[in-house]
């Protein structure tokens, strides 16, 4: 692993959130400063920032991209209680010169009476949709019926949640055996001590989503929660982000076996769990294939880990601060990456197979 | 020395050697899992992320929102991070290219070969990407040297020296695993391998006899010395003889050593001999060295005498000549020529140890590349990649040894779940590795297609990453996809193109892409808003498209309509009013139009009512007055009319009222006509 570029981001204060297009062709920022800024990258492989407007009246916190099936979308989520749906307008023959590109605010979704902590598109086989969830601890899913008037949506669902939600997650899978599926976690440090991550699935009867399942052993605060790729498995996995690191599978029960028309249940189990964060951690994703899951912590340190054969979970690779200040051009190109700067402890790799792997 | 060119320059060479001892260390600290992002202080800060399909981003953040620290990160800077390093370099391209053709070709060997001309088209294979290593080591090291500054110069010189251990490895594998040499050949192989791979020796051949007096030369005996331990007796031979001509003192002591390498038995290949009278030759050799040891033949040369102890291959007179065999295992090749020709594969993982022990001696502890060779010594394949995998910088070398181990039915024999599976866990790596990189993705969508569990899950999921920057680009993804029957990706991409070209107003395109990703919904969209753009501005775009719809005009209703429609204007402009008007008037009767067309259509019919024949039959007439009624008792009752409004409805009103107008009016011409005809 090397560092290939870096980019002066130029933001006004903190930024809380990066965030890839489908394509890694743009990215996102989003920052207490208010404000949102989309970068492009040039045929050369130069990042540059082609947008940058104000989007809320407080710290946004996410910033994600619908899949470009519907266009150049984004969603926002502030501090403000409101979040918000954004579109690239093509053709303002102004803004193209100056190598610049406009968004319009397509709609803003004001049901929330406290701070929007998270924003998310649903996979794009549920067509345009995005979930947000919130302190007051309801996710609430809206729904654009018409993905070219991206001005109308409609809550569909509210899904209250009885305490403050942190993240959301769906489940990626496009089989026809999984119903749509949310997993929403809550950072409520209230001293009852609650399950601190639910799971929501749709029922195609009530056309409601009810509660699936909730992860009792999952007691302390949740900051973020993943669902992995599925790879065509009948199981999913789904990584948490908590005091440390977990990583569960949820197994569907047969439907036969349980109520019909009830929602799933599932066997779940904890397949890993790492404190290497030392502290709180606040971030987990997964890797476009799901083989590698990256989390990030009160260390300051961005891990990856990755599962060998046995299920067996293992970091293979840290990125962390070297703690000495930057100084020089805002834009450095390395592209003659130094051999010596490599990761490769392919060790724990070596034995190890996707997370995609089906269980026998 | 058929390979042995490869580096000819002596001092290239030694600088090369302490390159290769630096790489060796290096390849330690690769373990270290840090990737260290400047400016971030990881003390204070935390880094926020995000994964894209190549690349990820890091960038320093706060996430404890409760305690409010400074207000601007310290490190302002966003980050790119790529993956594998090696994928990106321009030399190392070729080796990926070339190896790729080498790869699908092996996938292809085909089964049913077996025994002897399977086992010699994998070494074949086996070779062939071993010269493709040895092409890209020759590059680099023309690079290397060409280097304008020590920094870019020695980071090529690095990976020279990682090529060269990859192919020092790949070569060993070879012999133990694919060329499975019995006891004899195995020694022979071994010899060509240390060779090949320690050098140096020809160029100091070439220095030493080019000059005035060969056996003055200053390194003259290291010469013979190196000769002598790489098995090159007849090249040794003839240095002697300089030396016997040159010093007649010398020459007696000289001959009598030369006979005894003449005359050293050898296996050589082809010959019926078998083993046994081999060592029985071999030993009777041995026993004469010795006894001209034991006489004192050469006490008065310490030179040739110590040549003579190592062909009894006394391991201390070995151990003295450390600095020419270099390394251990050349120490290994040359004990066992000398007292172990005929070495069982099986007992050389002894030998291969015990060389080891006593060469390092305890004054250093084993290198990974050392670790490697003992493990394949062990013929522990598992290890072997196991140890490649830790110390070497990309997946190319295991993806590929592995691959080709498991064709060998290697991997299986080992441990048969397990084997296949670490193949294509392998494989996986690479191809994605490949995936990272804009134009090597489209090698790495073959070794997914040859892994059969996970490869096509896996080639899905990066495939419709890949940016669709130029249509060009967007075909060939589509190829792919369309070649796998990967239809919900060429659904996918197909929709993506669509609504990139209806948002920046290329209708046809648009069109084109929604039709190959039969995505109905779409086609009904783009179709209306080329009705729309028709009633605008009264002609249509993207003819061609639209004319040449064929079978496709049936994904939707809307399109079929578009299609039909624009028809109907092709038959009225070439005067086939008949056929345009019974094609309009079917529009509407078979409900394609859409309702709010109607107007349009109806519209579009007065100038056939009012053509001096009659077009319409009385018949036709009577539908296309229901249609008229129909549509205005459809329409809305209005709430506040205003001004506006009033207007609309007044130009309205005048429509219709010129429409039942010229309807009455071509009826009463109809059933005039119907009727004389009728009549006559």
């Amino acid at each position: 692993m090397f560092v290939a570029r870096s980019i002066a981001a130029d933001h006004k204060d903190l930024i809380h959130d990066v965030s890839f297009d489908f394509h890694g062709r743009r990215m996102a920022t989003c920052s207490s400063d208010q404000s949102v800024k989309v970068w492009d990258k040039s045929e050369s492989g130069d990042w540059h920032c082609t947008a940058s407007w104000k989007t809320h009246s407080g710290s946004v916190w996410r910033v994600t991209w619908a899949h470009p099936e519907f266009g150049q979308v984004l969603a926002s989520c502030s501090f403000d209680r409101t979040a918000a749906v954004w579109e690239e307008i093509v053709g303002e023959s102004n803004d193209k010169l100056r190598g610049q590109s406009h968004w319009v605010k397509r709609t803003t979704l004001v049901d929330s009476r406290t701070s929007v902590t998270d924003v998310k598109f649903a996979p794009k086989h549920m067509g345009l949709m995005l979930a947000t969830c919130s302190a007051d601890g309801i996710v609430r899913i809206y729904e654009a019926p018409d993905v070219m008037n991206l001005s109308q949506w409609s809550l569909q669902h509210e899904i209250s949640c009885k305490l403050s939600c942190s993240c959301i997650s769906w489940n990626p899978s496009s089989s026809r055996a999984h119903s749509p599926m949310i997993a929403v976690g809550s950072d409520d440090s209230s001293p009852n001590a609650m399950a601190k991550v639910q799971i929501f699935e749709y029922n195609e009867n009530t056309r409601k989503y009810a509660k699936a399942e909730t992860l009792m052993t999952v007691t302390d605060p949740v900051h973020d929660i993943a669902f992995a790729p599925n790879l065509g498995r009948s199981f999913h996995i789904l990584a948490i982000a908590t005091k440390d690191v977990r990583i569960f599978t949820l197994k569907p029960v047969r439907k036969e076996l349980t109520s019909s028309g009830g929602p799933t249940k599932f066997e779940i189990h904890i397949v890993a769990q790492f404190d290497n964060h030392n502290s709180q951690v606040w971030r987990v994703s997964w890797n476009i294939t799901g083989t590698v899951l990256a989390s990030s912590g009160d260390d300051g340190c961005v891990r990856l880990w990755k599962a060998n054969y046995m299920d067996n979970w293992k970091c293979t690779g840290i990125l962390k601060g070297n703690g000495s200040p930057v100084n020089g051009s805002s834009q450095q190109g390395n592209s003659n990456p130094s051999l010596g700067s490599n990761i490769s402890n392919l060790q724990n790799s070596l034995n190890g197979s996707s997370v995609g792997r089906k269980h026998s | 020395m058929y390979e042995a060119e490869a580096l000819r320059n002596w001092s290239e060479r030694e600088k090369l050697r302490v390159i290769i001892k630096e790489m060796a260390q290096k390849l330690w600290a690769w373990r270290s899992l840090f990737l260290l992002i400047p400016g971030v202080n990881s003390k204070k800060k935390q880094m926020c992320f995000d994964w894209g399909p190549g690349e990820m981003l890091v960038c320093e953040t706060s996430f404890n929102k409760k305690e409010k620290s400074e207000m601007v990160p310290g490190c302002p800077f966003i980050y790119i991070i790529r993956k594998d390093v090696d994928v990106y370099s321009q030399i190392l391209r070729k080796l990926f290219n070339e190896s790729h053709g080498i790869f699908v070709g092996l996938q292809k060997i085909e089964e049913e070969l077996t025994g002897k001309s399977r086992k010699a088209q994998l070494v074949r294979v086996s070779k062939n990407y071993r010269s493709v290593i040895r092409a890209c080591m020759e590059e680099m090291h023309q690079v290397a040297i060409a280097a304008k500054d020590l920094a870019s110069g020695r980071q090529f010189s690095t990976q020279v020296s990682i090529l060269s251990a990859m192919e020092l490895i790949w070569n060993l594998c070879e012999i133990l695993f694919i060329e499975v040499a019995p006891a004899g050949p195995l020694l022979l192989h071994l010899l060509d391998w240390v060779r090949l791979h320690v050098c140096e020796v020809d160029s100091l051949l070439a220095d030493v006899l080019g000059s005035e007096n060969p056996s003055k030369h200053e390194s003259f005996w290291n010469l013979v010395t190196i000769l002598v331990l790489q098995g090159r007796l007849d090249e040794a031979r003839q240095m002697l003889s300089k030396e016997a001509d040159a010093s007649p003192t010398s020459a007696g002591m000289c001959r009598i050593l030369g006979d005894l390498m003449r005359t050293m038995p050898v296996l050589s290949p082809g010959s019926t001999q078998t083993l046994t009278e081999l060592e029985l030759k071999w030993q009777h050799w041995h026993e004469e060295c010795e006894r001209h040891l034991q006489d004192g033949t050469f006490a008065s040369s310490p030179h040739l005498e110590s040549l003579c102890k190592i062909m009894l291959g006394d391991e201390a007179a070995l151990l003295e000549q450390k600095e020419l065999l270099s390394n251990w295992y050349h120490f290994l090749v040359t004990r066992l020529l000398y007292s172990h020709p005929t070495v069982k594969p099986i007992d050389l993982h002894f030998y291969a140890q015990s060389s080891l022990d006593l060469f390092l001696g305890g004054e250093s502890s084993p290198e990974p590349l050392d670790n490697i060779l003992m493990a394949a010594f062990e013929f522990d394949i598992h290890q072997v990649i196991k140890e490649c995998s830790i110390a070497l910088s990309n997946w190319w070398f295991v993806a590929h040894l592995t691959d080709l181990l498991d064709h060998c039915k290697l991997l299986q024999s080992h441990n048969l779940y397990f084997g296949s599976n670490m193949r294509e866990f392998l494989l996986l790596e690479y191809a994605s590795g490949l995936f990272a990189h804009h134009s090597l993705w489209q090698l790495g969508v073959d070794y997914f297609d040859y892994c059969p569990e996970l490869g096509r899950v896996s080639l899905e999921l990066h495939i419709e990453r890949i940016p669709l920057s130029t249509e060009q680009k967007a075909l060939k993804v589509l190829r792919i996809c369309e070649q796998r029957q990967m239809t919900e990706q060429v659904r996918s991409i197909c929709k993506i193109l669509a609504m990139k070209a209806v948002r920046n107003n290329r209708l046809g395109s648009a069109l084109s892409w929604s039709i190959r990703a039969k995505d109905a919904a779409f086609a009904t969209l783009v179709s209306d808003r080329f009705l729309r753009d028709y009633c605008e501005r009264g002609c249509f775009s993207d003819l061609d498209l639209i004319d040449n719809l064929g079978p496709a005009m049936m994904l939707s209703d809307r399109l079929t309509f578009l299609g039909k429609y624009r028809e109907f204007h092709r038959l009225y402009g070439e005067k086939r009013f008949v056929d345009a008007a019974s094609l309009l008037l079917s529009l509407m009767t078979s409900q394609i139009a859409p309702q709010s067309f109607w107007m349009t259509l109806l519209t579009d019919a007065l100038p056939l009512l009012e053509q001096k024949q009659v077009i319409f039959s009385a018949e036709q007439t009577y539908e296309l007055m229901r249609c008229l009624e129909d549509l205005t008792s459809g329409m809305p009752v209005r709430g506040e009319p205003d001004a506006q409004r009033l207007q609309d409805d007044d130009i309205e009103t005048t429509k219709v009222e010129m429409l039942r107008l010229a309807l009455a009016r071509n009826l009463a011409r109809a059933i005039i006509k119907e009727g004389s005809l009728e009549g006559s």
